[in-house]
């Protein structure tokens, strides 16, 4: 039984080195996760455009066009969070604290907004998601993606809580990191579907 | 060749290691050692191979007289839909995983993989999607009778007007097997790109991972496109929406370009790992170099980029235009180029070698040739006239199970029996795999290649009765199918048998190069005491190199000629 494998300090060590280990290949998996996702995007892009140079009644009867001031105002917004959420990052960095979460909470006041203007909007389009395929892809499509913001907010906020555990984010972290890559990647996939659906009209 | 470090390692492996895979107890509990996770996915894969299996011995069965005599209709649907899907989503893909799961740390010089607790997630995702696909057979109207590729508008029907239905268990069932690939994909590829031993430069890794992470590279980017398409084929069956609804203006095409630009690079999905295996096992049983090794890996690569460009040969018959039909016909062409590659170079590693026929060789053998024959049958389907004529025909039917019967299960068997006194420190009986393979590779062919007269003849696929005329192949046919049901026995014999009361085996039964075999069978829990140091290329058969610089069983690298 006395293989070398049984050394409890060679264990010990070993796994604490995977750890480390596992640390740093986090944010390689994450970004290789994500390229993944924007294919499932870029399928749905693809399908829409599909759609609307193919389909001659696109629209639903009645439909006259998109209201594009209120989704406008909303791009702005969240185009602009991921410039908060970079300082956030940068006030983590210098290890000030309260800096990065007072940034933080504007971002996900901002995120937070951006999903208030979508419902608001949702709710007084005059077509349903099952009005023709314009109905369909365009609820498929802000509703995906409106559930990638939602998922943003609620990452932001569990990195938040986690801001206030004791020895928490000492020099930056890789949540926090990981957190506001994916922020950035809801947002540039956002400026694409708003040319797509609220430009391309 | 030093006897004495040979023997030191033996002796050292007949030892007992802590939590060894002799506790059964582990494969039933969330391990996250990928040695564990990548025998549970093997066996899962395995009952499932037997349950598709026997929904292929019901078909054959009704095949066998022209009339529909054994099963209707409807039901025959549901046996090739579920056949079909069973034999992918449950069979291929998990048993892929599961040995690429077992060997890839390995093969790299790595603990585990670089996530364990996401590899675990992902395995145990199988059972549940596996449930939900077999609770079709149960449920009101019965599984999906819509075919593999589920294409609308037939997949549209839903006829008993439940919302839970077989179709909508399907999609699920493919969806979440999605989320499980590529979760499984990430880790893969993170594992590959950042946890190579050092020295382990790009070129010096083995083939087989290359191949691997060409074919994890495909579910990566691939999946995806399946993905978004069901997603939106559920929502039409359950939500009324109506993208793929020509009936409410939607288009059916979509889904199939939806489908295809996954489930065309899916083959290869399949296929790679079996050529990384070919791979691995030419050269230690002829006792040479892998000729080309850079031409090998690389080839794979280049059939992963061409293989996402070539979708389009599958919808050859629904009304491509002819310039699209050409594109995509000279692209699928040129994918025989790299195959052939791969092709040449393992006929010029087993040419002149000194060739010692175990059953690991047997069975890559044996599916090099199968994979041969259909690579011809498939470069006839590839040219637009040609696929137009027997599309839809038994000769399509024939091609893909001699890829994926022929080919693909043999290369898997091949893998098995090569690694198994690796994976379990014991020897499997040799006469019992030389056995199993007999009657495969018979069976094999009895059952498939009556297909292709079959298809040539008219006989279209998808039916469960037929002209007379088509009688005497099909009768052959299905004798073939039921010998591959009985090739399955001695093989579980076998794996049951040895694995309990097998010879032990020592950490190197075959004198092959590569660092799983430097440690003992069954690796202990992380694998390796201290990480080594490659030296050297993975086939150094026949030369005096090192493989790795800070092991005592380097030596064992530089015996042979
Ligand atoms: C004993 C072995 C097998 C027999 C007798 C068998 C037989 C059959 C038959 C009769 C069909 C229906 C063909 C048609 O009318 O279109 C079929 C379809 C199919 N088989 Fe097999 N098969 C076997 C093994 C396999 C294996 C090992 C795989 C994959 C790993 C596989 C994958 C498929 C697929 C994907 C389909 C198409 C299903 C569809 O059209 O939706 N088969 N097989
Ligand atoms: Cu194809």
């Amino acid at each position: 039984m006395s293989t070398a494998n049984l050394d409890p300090t060679l264990n010990a060590h070993s796994v604490h080195a995977a750890e480390h280990e596992e640390e740093d290949h986090r944010m390689f998996g994450f970004i290789v996760f994500l390229l993944s996702e924007s294919v499932i995007f870029l399928s749905f892009f693809v399908g829409y455009t599909v759609y609307k140079t193919n389909i001659t009644d696109w629209l639903p009867s009645g439909v006259e066009g998109l209201e594009v001031r209120e989704p406008l105002i909303n791009t702005i917004v969240l185009v602009s969070s991921s410039f908060v959420i970079y300082f956030a990052e940068r006030f983590l960095h210098k290890e000030n604290l309260w800096g990065f979460r007072a940034f933080w909470l504007l971002t996900m006041a901002m995120g937070s907004f951006f999903l208030y203007g979508q419902a608001v909007e949702w709710m007084g389009l005059p077509f349903g998601f099952t009005d023709g395929v314009f109905g369909g892809t365009f609820y498929l499509l802000t509703g995906f993606h409106g559930l990638h913001v939602m998922t943003g907010v609620l990452l932001q906020g569990i990195m938040l809580g986690r801001s206030f555990l004791p020895n928490n984010y000492a020099g930056g972290e890789f949540g926090v990191a990981a957190t506001s890559l994916f922020w950035h990647f809801v947002d540039v996939i956002w400026i694409i579907l708003f040319i797509l659906i609220y430009v391309w009209q | 060749m030093s006897n004495a470090s040979l023997d030191a390692i033996a002796a050292k492996s007949d030892q007992p290691f802590p939590g060894a895979p002799n506790n059964w107890r582990r494969f039933f509990s969330f391990s996250t050692d990928h040695k564990v996770i990548g025998i549970q996915y093997m066996v899962t894969a395995f009952v499932f191979f037997l349950i598709g299996g026997l929904l292929a011995m019901v078909m054959r069965g009704e095949l066998i007289t022209p009339e529909a005599d054994l099963v209707d209709r409807t039901v025959y649907n549901a046996l090739f839909t579920m056949h079909g899907t069973i034999m992918l989503f449950m069979w291929t893909f998990p048993m892929l995983n599961g040995l690429s799961n077992y060997l890839v740390p390995l093969m790299i010089g790595a603990r585990d993989m670089a996530f364990p607790r996401l590899n675990a997630a992902a395995f145990w995702l199988v059972p549940v999607f596996g449930t939900l696909l077999m609770a079709s057979f149960f449920v009101p109207g019965g599984p999906s009778q819509s075919g593999w590729w589920a294409y609308p508008p037939v997949s549209l029907q839903n006829p008993t007007g439940n919302l839970i239905n077989g179709q909508v268990l399907w999609l699920l069932a493919v969806a979440l097997s999605g989320v499980s690939s590529i979760m499984g994909a990430v880790n893969f590829v993170t594992t590959i790109f950042r946890m190579r031993a050092p020295g382990m430069g790009w070129f010096r890794m083995p083939a087989f991972c290359w191949t691997v992470l060409s074919a994890q590279m495909i579910q990566l980017f691939g999946l995806p496109s399946l993905t978004a398409g069901a997603v939106m084929l559920l929502l039409d069956l359950t939500a009324g929406t109506s993208f793929f609804d020509p009936a409410k203006g939607g288009d059916p095409v979509l889904y199939q370009h939806f489908f295809w630009f996954y489930s065309h690079p899916a083959v290869y999905v399949i296929i790679l790992p079996i050529f990384g295996t070919f791979s691995e096992v030419f050269p230690v049983y002829a006792r040479k170099p892998l000729f080309g090794y850079r031409f090998v890996v690389v080839s794979s690569v280049i059939i992963t980029v061409l293989s996402a460009m070539v979708w389009v040969h599958h919808m050859f018959a629904s009304g491509t235009p002819s310039w699209m039909r050409m594109l995509f016909m000279f692209s699928t062409m040129l994918i025989s180029v790299p195959t052939g590659v791969k092709v040449f170079a393992w006929v010029a590693t087993v040419w002149g070698g000194k060739l010692r026929l175990d059953t690991p060789m047997l069975f890559a053998l044996g599916g090099l040739v199968c994979f041969l024959f259909a690579g011809i049958t498939g470069v006839m389907l590839g040219a637009v006239p040609f696929d137009i004529h027997v599309n839809n025909t038994y000769f399509v039917v024939g091609h893909f199970h001699y890829v994926i019967y022929g080919a693909t299960v043999m290369g898997i068997y091949a893998a098995i029996y090569h690694w198994f006194p690796k994976m379990t420190g014991h020897m499997y009986y040799e006469g019992l795999g030389k056995l199993h393979f007999a009657l495969t590779f018979i069976g094999v062919n009895l059952n498939f290649f009556p297909m292709h007269p079959l298809g040539l003849m008219g006989m279209p696929r998808r039916v469960s009765s037929y002209d007379p005329e088509f009688a005497y192949w099909n009768v052959i046919a299905s004798l073939g199918g039921f010998l591959l049901g009985v090739s399955t026995l001695p093989f579980i014999l076998n794996i049951v048998s040895s694995w309990v009361l097998g010879k032990r085996a020592p950490a190197n039964p075959w004198n092959a190069i590569g660092l799983e075999w430097l440690i003992p069978s069954p690796p202990p829990v992380e694998n390796f005491e201290e990480i080594p140091i490659v030296v050297s290329g993975p086939y150094g058969y026949g030369s005096n190199e090192s493989l790795v610089s800070n092991n005592p069983a380097g030596e064992l690298i530089s015996e042979h000629s």
